[in-house]
Formats: C-alpha cells, sequence, structure tokens
C-alpha cells in the first residue's frame, strides 16, 4: 500500500506551459499514468511526448515511450473522457486558484498544486470552496507527491526515490529530497512521500498525512519535516503523542532564522514569538519524536525511531 | 511589502475609514508649511509630528544624533501664541528630525534613517483600542484581533491577558457580518454612537483587508474621541507579495530607501536574498534547505553571513548574480554552495558559479556540494574550469569543511 497515489492512479494535468510540459514528460518516463491535460487554448491538439523511460520508476517497460496526450478545455471534459481521478496543477499564480476549484467541481479527488506564488486571499477562497467537497488539496507552492514505483505526480527527480517502508511529509521542497535521498541511501526507502507546501494556506497539513500513513499497511515510520512559522508541527507533535503508534522522526529548519524576516517561504516567517524552531522542536520532542540536529541526520534519526 | 503610516492612512481615508488629518513632508519647508492649514482645516491648535519608518515603537524611539529628540512628537509648547509659535517648533524639531537615525525596539541598534515626517492633527482622546486584521492559519481565513488595551504591544497583552483579546473569524463568502461588528463593539465595552461607529469602521477595515490584499493591518491605538468617533490613530499595512500585481497603485508606493539594498538587488533578480551578520556566506536552492543550510553551518560552530534561496529554476546568470551579491558582503570570509537539484539542475548551478567566478573573481575559499538532476555533468564542469573548489560530499560534511577552511 502506500498514500494517496499508485499505480492505478489517473492524471490530468492543468497548465500546459514550459514547467507543465517538462515535468508531465517526466512523469510519463517514471511511468506515471498521465491521462489528458486541460488547456482551453490548446483544447483539441494532442500534446506528443517521447524519450527514455526513466527506469527508477515503474518497472517492467519498455526503454523508451511515445505518446500522444489528449488536450481538453475544461476538467469536466477531461474527466468524462479519461476518468481522470487525480491532476497536477502547473497554471500560473494569478489562475491557479481557479484552476483547483475547476479541479474539485470536476469531481477529482485528488488535487496536486505545484504553483508557487499564490495570493493568501485566493487561497482562503479555495479552502471555502472546498470545504464539504471530498476533493483533498495537496499544496500549493509544494514538489508534489510520489509513490516510488507506481506514480510520480509533481516536479521531484525521480530516481532518488526507492519503494521502502518509510513515509515522508514535508513543508519545503529540497528538504524532502534530502530525506528521500537519505532514506534510499540507508535502505530505507519510502511508501510516499508528500510536499505540503510552504505556504501559510494549504490544502493537506502534518495531521492529516500522519493520519493517512498511520493507517497504511506498509508505512512503519514516518519522517515529519517542518521549519518555522505558524503551530502545524506542534499540531502535528500533538497528534503523533496521542494517536500514532508508528515511530515517528523529524527535522525544523529555521533555528537560526532571524525573527520578522519572511524565510524564502511565505509561511516562514517568526512573528511575535509564535512560530520558532525552538517552541517546534520542544513539542516533537515531547511527543516522543526523535529530531535530528541536522538536515544530513534525518535518515539516521528515522533509523534510531525505528529501533 | 510595507508600507508607511502616511501611505496606509491614505488608503483608508480613500475607503471612508476615519483617519485624523494630516499631510506628509520631506522637507523642513514642507512640515513648516503643513501646520496652518492643518490648524485651519481641523480646528485644532495642536499637531502632532510624527517620524516615517517601517518600523514600530517610533513614540518611544529616540535619534542617535539628537538622544532628547523623540521619533513622535504632539506640539503643545506655546500654541497659544498662535499658529506661528507652533511653526517655530515644528522647524525647530523637523530640522533635528529630518535626515537623522531613529533607533526603537524595532529598528534595533543601527536604527534608520527618518526621510519623510507625517504632520497630523491633535485628537481628544477618550480611549485607546487596539484593532487589526490578519491571517488565522489554523482556519486559513482573516481574523479581526480587538482589545480594550490600546497602544501597548499586542504581544504582551497576549501572554499578559489573553482574555482581552477578541477574535472574529471573517468569512470569505460573507465578509464580516453585522452581528460580529455588535460582538466586538461590546466586548469592547462601547456604546451609543462610538459603537456604531466602530462597527462601521471593522466593517470597512474587513473589506479592506480581503480587497486589498493585505497580509496584516494593525491599527495600534484606534481612538474614541471625547466626541464618540473612531478613528486610526497609527496605522499599519503589509501586503502579500504574491497579489501586488493587482494593485499596481500600491506596489508604486513601495520605499526602497526602506530595504537593505543587497537585498533589493536580490529581489529584481528574483532572488530571496537576507542579508545577516555572520561570515560564511550561503547560495542554495529551494527556501527550506536554504534555512537548513545556516543551521547546520550554526550547528558546526559557524555563523552565516546570509540567507539566499536562488529557488526551484534559476538561470546561470541569476546565480551569477546571487555571486556577486553573496561576494559584496565585506564580512564573507568564504562560501558554501549547497545544492540539490530537482527542477534545478546542477550543470546550470555549476556553470553560473563558474562564470561568476570568472567576471567577479574569488578571494575567499568555496566549498560546493551538488547533488540530484544532472550532478555528474555539474562536477564535470566545475572540475574542467579549473577553479579553486573543495568538493562536498553532503550538506554537514559541506558546513565543516567551509568552517575549516575560514577559521
Amino acid at each position: 500500500m502506500s498514500i494517496l497515489v499508485d499505480k492505478s492512479t489517473r492524471v490530468l494535468v492543468q497548465g500546459l506551459g514550459k514547467t507543465g510540459e517538462f515535468h508531465t514528460d517526466k512523469a510519463i518516463a517514471y511511468g506515471t499514468q498521465m491521462v489528458g491535460a486541460v488547456h482551453p487554448s490548446r483544447a483539441g491538439i494532442d500534446f506528443h511526448f517521447e524519450g527514455e523511460t526513466d527506469h527508477s520508476g515503474v518497472p517492467g517497460r519498455d526503454n523508451s515511450y511515445s505518446m500522444d496526450l489528449p488536450v481538453f478545455a475544461t476538467v469536466k471534459e477531461a474527466v468524462a473522457k479519461t476518468g481522470a481521478d487525480a491532476s497536477v496543477v502547473y497554471v500560473p499564480p494569478p489562475f491557479a486558484a481557479d484552476a483547483i476549484m475547476e479541479a474539485a467541481a470536476g469531481g477529482l479527488e485528488l488535487v496536486v498544486a505545484i504553483t508557487e506564488g499564490i495570493p493568501v486571499a485566493d487561497m482562503i477562497k479555495v479552502k471555502r470552496y472546498l470545504q464539504g467537497r471530498p476533493t483533498r488539496l495537496v499544496g500549493p507552492n509544494c514538489p508534489g507527491v510520489i509513490t516510488p514505483g507506481e506514480c510520480k505526480i509533481g516536479i521531484m527527480p525521480g530516481y532518488i526515490h526507492q519503494r521502502g517502508r518509510i513515509g515522508v511529509v514535508s513543508r519545503s521542497g529540497t528538504l524532502t529530497y534530502e530525506a528521500v535521498h537519505q532514506l534510499t541511501l540507508l535502505g530505507l526507502g519510502q511508501t510516499t512521500a508528500v510536499g505540503i507546501g510552504g505556504d501559510p494556506v494549504n490544502g493537506t497539513n502534518f495531521v492529516d498525512c500522519l493520519r493517512m500513513f498511520e493507517a497504511d499497511d506498509e508505512t512503519e515510520g514516518v519522517i515529519m519535516i517542518g521549519e518555522i512559522g505558524g503551530t502545524a508541527e506542534e499540531d502535528a507533535a500533538l497528534f503523533v503523542k496521542t494517536e500514532m503508534t508508528k515511530p515517528v522522526a523529524g527535522f525544523i529548519a529555521g533555528t537560526t532564522a532571524p525573527p520578522g524576516k519572511r524565510m524564502g517561504h511565505a509561511g516562514a516567517i517568526v512573528s511575535g514569538g509564535k512560530g520558532t524552531a525552538e517552541a517546534k522542536i520542544a513539542a516533537m520532542n515531547e511527543a516522543g519524536i526523535v529530531v535530528a540536529d541536522t538536515p544530513s541526520g534525518m535518515g539516521e534519526a528515522m533509523a534510531r525511531a525505528l529501533g | 511589502m510595507k508600507i508607511h503610516e502616511h501611505q496606509a492612512k491614505q488608503l483608508m481615508a480613500a475607503r471612508g475609514i476615519p483617519v485624523p488629518l494630516g499631510r506628509v513632508a520631506r522637507s523642513v519647508d514642507e512640515a513648516v508649511a503643513a501646520v496652518r492649514p492643518l490648524i485651519e482645516e481641523s480646528g485644532n491648535p495642536v499637531v502632532v509630528l510624527k517620524s516615517q519608518i517601517h518600523a514600530g515603537g517610533r513614540g518611544k524611539g529616540t535619534f542617535k544624533e539628537h538622544p532628547g529628540v523623540r521619533g513622535v512628537n504632539v506640539i503643545t509648547e506655546g500654541i497659544a501664541g498662535g499658529p506661528s509659535a507652533t511653526e517655530e517648533k515644528v522647524r525647530e524639531l523637523a530640522q533635528q528630525m529630518l535626515g537623522s537615525t531613529l533607533v526603537t525596539i524595532q529598528t534595533g541598534e543601527e536604527g534608520k534613517q527618518v526621510n519623510r515626517l507625517y504632520v497630523e492633527q491633535g485628537i481628544d482622546i477618550a480611549r485607546e483600542l487596539y484593532l487589526a486584521v490578519l491571517l488565522d492559519r489554523a482556519t486559513s481565513r482573516n481574523i479581526v484581533m480587538a482589545s480594550t488595551e490600546g497602544g501597548v504591544e499586542i504581544e504582551r497583552v497576549a501572554e499578559e491577558m489573553p482574555e482581552k483579546i477578541l477574535r472574529a473569524e471573517i468569512d470569505p463568502a460573507i465578509g464580516l457580518a453585522a452581528f460580529q461588528a455588535n460582538e466586538l463593539a461590546h466586548g469592547l465595552e462601547l456604546e451609543g454612537d462610538a459603537s456604531k461607529n466602530f462597527g462601521r469602521f471593522v466593517k470597512a477595515l474587513a473589506d479592506a483587508a480581503t480587497e486589498l490584499d493585505t497580509d496584516l493591518i494593525e491599527i495600534n491605538p484606534l481612538v474614541v474621541t471625547t466626541d464618540g468617533r473612531v478613528m486610526a490613530l497609527d496605522g499599519k499595512m503589509a501586503f502579500d507579495d504574491n497579489a501586488l500585481y493587482r494593485h499596481p497603485d500600491i506596489a508604486d508606493m513601495r520605499d526602497e530607501t526602506e530595504e537593505d539594498p543587497a537585498e533589493l538587488a536580490a529581489k529584481n533578480a528574483g532572488l530571496n536574498y537576507i542579508k545577516l551578520d555572520g561570515t560564511i556566506g550561503c547560495l542554495v536552492n529551494g527556501a527550506g534547505l536554504a534555512m537548513a543550510t545556516m543551521d547546520t553551518i550554526k550547528h558546526v560552530g559557524g555563523e552565516p553571513a546570509n540567507f539566499l534561496d536562488v529557488g526551484g529554476g534559476a538561470t546561470a546568470d541569476q546565480v551569477t548574480t546571487a555571486f556577486q551579491i553573496i561576494t559584496k558582503d565585506p564580512n564573507v570570509k568564504g562560501i558554501f554552495v549547497n545544492i540539490f537539484g530537482g527542477i534545478m539542475r546542477c550543470d546550470v548551478i555549476a556553470t553560473g558559479i563558474v562564470e561568476a567566478v570568472e567576471r567577479v573573481g574569488l578571494e575567499v575559499p568555496l566549498v560546493v556540494r551538488l547533488e540530484g538532476t544532472n550532478v555528474e555533468k555539474g562536477k564535470q564542469i566545475i572540475e574542467d574550469s579549473g577553479l579553486q573548489v573543495t568538493n562536498a560530499d553532503n550538506l554537514l560534511d559541506g558546513a565543516e569543511k567551509i568552517l575549516e577552511l575560514t577559521a
């Protein structure tokens, strides 16, 4: 098992600009079932993809691929024609919120929003719109979701992953890669790695992912990677303490960040003494989470937590 | 993006939110010229001279060059003598304030240069309250925060008397409802006209937050006047940078003199850079990894000179600019490049580094750690260039190596 995505996940791409096209190609090379694209101004024109197979992905495929991806004007039409159940959003920031809502209205179970720079006010509306709907949003401003060897949705490099037994959830893209890479080198591998994104308003939080990993048979332990700002890590620590049986390791970025400065991610800011790394690490220690001193030690912390 | 108090008040006034009358002055003569019309228009002989900088605590702050002068001055002395006495006092104070360095609890010891003053009418204050609109991450909504404890730091109120802070959640589909405004007014012990005026004020402020894409609006203090009016005596606004594209008028309010020149240059190049006080320059891709790199440098006993995230899709040119910004900092004794390429390809970074060194030279040790997409190509480019580079196997190894080389 795994969480969120697996080899049966049928994926639409929303936004086929340069970035969307590049990563759709990588996803196909990995073996992800890309079934269609939504791009109003290009509807009706198939998009051709071909290249060398990424053998770190879905096993047992030919060395090369060549396919025509159908392009639709709306998500509704794309879902009706392809049976898609997930989408990945590369739409530029001014239009991304609308794309997410369209995906939800189209009935998709999962929407992964990669786009960085969506206005907070737009995301507040999106969250309101998603209330009471079955769609799960991951992101925005995230690397995406990957279940190694089955399905890669997003911008992460596929080859650093290896199918294994650890769940990864992170607010930071590149720190996810660090953790994944270390788990691969240690032979622990990953069940699913989820980037929840660095924005202050996002669709899926730590607790959502921890709950799914706890319920997933194959996942034996979880690494959670947080950073300064907000109290999501404290909430996650409380959840780990009260509701999780599986070992959890973690890391918090931003111990040295000066207060009041926004550290790249819109959500990474320490304000009024709230959201400090110290408070988060203390809460995690309290919950029995093994917290790594440096990001280089995340994999080892997981190994220690597994005992 | 932050703006000045006078700009925030201008935006509020344009939306019918009551603020005192005032005029901005960039010179002593402009400040003096503002006095007479202001007194005539307001009917109040008292004027207030306020330093305009992007930091709080101005009222209690003092000037480095004139330790006896505060950042905000209420001019009451000699006002019985008519506007000319006030004008003289304004001239004297403005001469000392403009161009001088104001140090407040929020500016740090170095302080900030005052380039503008705001000349404002005096107000007869009955009560000082606190009002703010900001994002509540837990509910993913904006909330109104209000308190009877105006004029003091809200963080202190939150810590010492949390029960004094009232909250109302703004539903994005509805805005602040009338009953919520009424609940807040009741909680603030406002009655009669003051309650009605507050209701209009807070509703307009909540709408402004949504429509103007603010990160934060803070009115501290919000005052109730002796005749029951409610107005913003101070006003702080910060905006969501990601939404500025739809507010060109607000984007134009940016005061670049308030920003660190290196940070500004980085922003214009599409880089995230924050200057710090240490000696080890960092160039990293990804915000989380950039923070973690600083943390690791500190962990091994060093001090980072900066936060620098070149982002996911940087070009060789951007990497060169990043390098130039780091090497310009005279405190930098060594540079650590830490890249885990996802979208960012290691060969692009390597090309950028080589070009940067060719263009700007390199007088300090350089440690490079490359991992991820096209890592072999990247390493090859650096090796072929003949640059003096120390390779690192991982983040911790890199931090230790750069520390050793700069010791």
